[in-house]
């Protein structure tokens, strides 16, 4: 019994994520070159960032958008163009005899999997069967204070450990990308 | 009022499907980052639907520390692709092969 609870609206907002998803993950794989590809997972990122805001996770929307499409992307695009890497990656070259084949039934397995186990629920969590839809417990009008509050009290510590972590990732990126030194030469 | 969750779970699982697909077969490494990140924008996509299901924000919060992790890893990778291209003038992971057996 699965009453018709949603509207037309959600199946096409949901129709509209699934396309911008889709389309842009594909084209992620089949682009030749690899601006095309960036530009492709931004277009995937849009559309995880429409299917949150369908799912009232407004702000982790906005900072999808920010932080994914404004900083990552840019990052990727930023060594592409450093590189001068945007030269064509061979798609069609198979390196390993059989890679594409053993790939694809590995994924599909994979997949067929998670949507199984996804059918038969409560396998790990005890939880309420999602496929005969959950009810949504949290209201449509934005969630910015009931998120800042959990990330602010109950993971402090989490969110204080990724503060560290991000330190981290800089200096050692700014390590690794830095131009080395000769040893020989005389440090000025 | 919203679609069914399992519609958005389907998806997130496609999508972490095209992203594995991609991450085996493709050997660029700046491509292979790149499936990467759909990956674990599948891995998010599942936590805020769990999150609006069970009606529990921690799963919005555990999507808040992913997008960090990612943000740093990306940082960190990208770093080791410039540095191993300053060496070798290749982004492709099958000719780092030195520490072969």
């Amino acid at each position: 019994m699965i009453a018709v609870t949603y509207s037309g609206a959600g199946v096409l907002v949901f129709a509209t994520a699934a396309v911008l998803i889709l389309v842009g993950a594909v084209g992620v794989l089949a682009s030749r070159n690899p601006v095309h590809s960036a530009l492709c997972l931004i277009m995937t990122l849009f559309g995880v960032a429409v299917a949150f805001v369908a799912q009232s996770a407004d702000f982790l929307a906005a900072v999808q958008v920010i932080v994914y499409a404004g900083a990552i992307v840019v990052l990727f695009l930023f060594v592409i163009m450093f590189l001068g890497a945007d030269r064509h990656d061979p798609v069609g070259v198979e390196p390993l005899v059989g890679q594409r084949a053993f790939a694809g039934v590995g994924v599909a397995i994979t997949v067929a999997g998670l949507i199984a186990l996804m059918a038969r629920s409560h396998w790990v969590t005890g939880a309420t069967a999602v496929s005969t839809n959950g009810v949504p417990t949290t209201n449509g009008a934005g969630n910015v204070k009931e998120l800042g509050t959990a990330v602010f009290t109950t993971y402090l510590f989490a969110f204080e450990a990724t503060a560290a972590l991000l330190v981290i990732a800089v200096v050692g990126a700014v390590l690794l990308a830095r131009r080395e030194r000769r040893l020989d030469e005389e440090p000025s | 009022m919203n679609v069914p969750a399992a519609w958005y779970l389907i998806l997130a699982a496609i999508l972490f499907g095209i992203g594995a697909f991609g991450l085996l077969t493709r050997r660029s490494a700046l491509i292979m980052f790149m499936c990467i990140e759909l990956m674990l924008n599948a891995v998010t996509l599942t936590f805020v639907t769990f999150s609006r299901t069970l009606g529990d924000i921690g799963g919005q919060a555990s999507v808040f520390f992913v997008m960090v992790v990612a943000a740093a890893e990306v940082t960190v990778g990208l770093g080791i692709v410039v540095a191993v291209f300053r060496r070798r003038s290749s982004t492709s992971v099958d000719e780092l092969s030195e520490m072969k057996g």
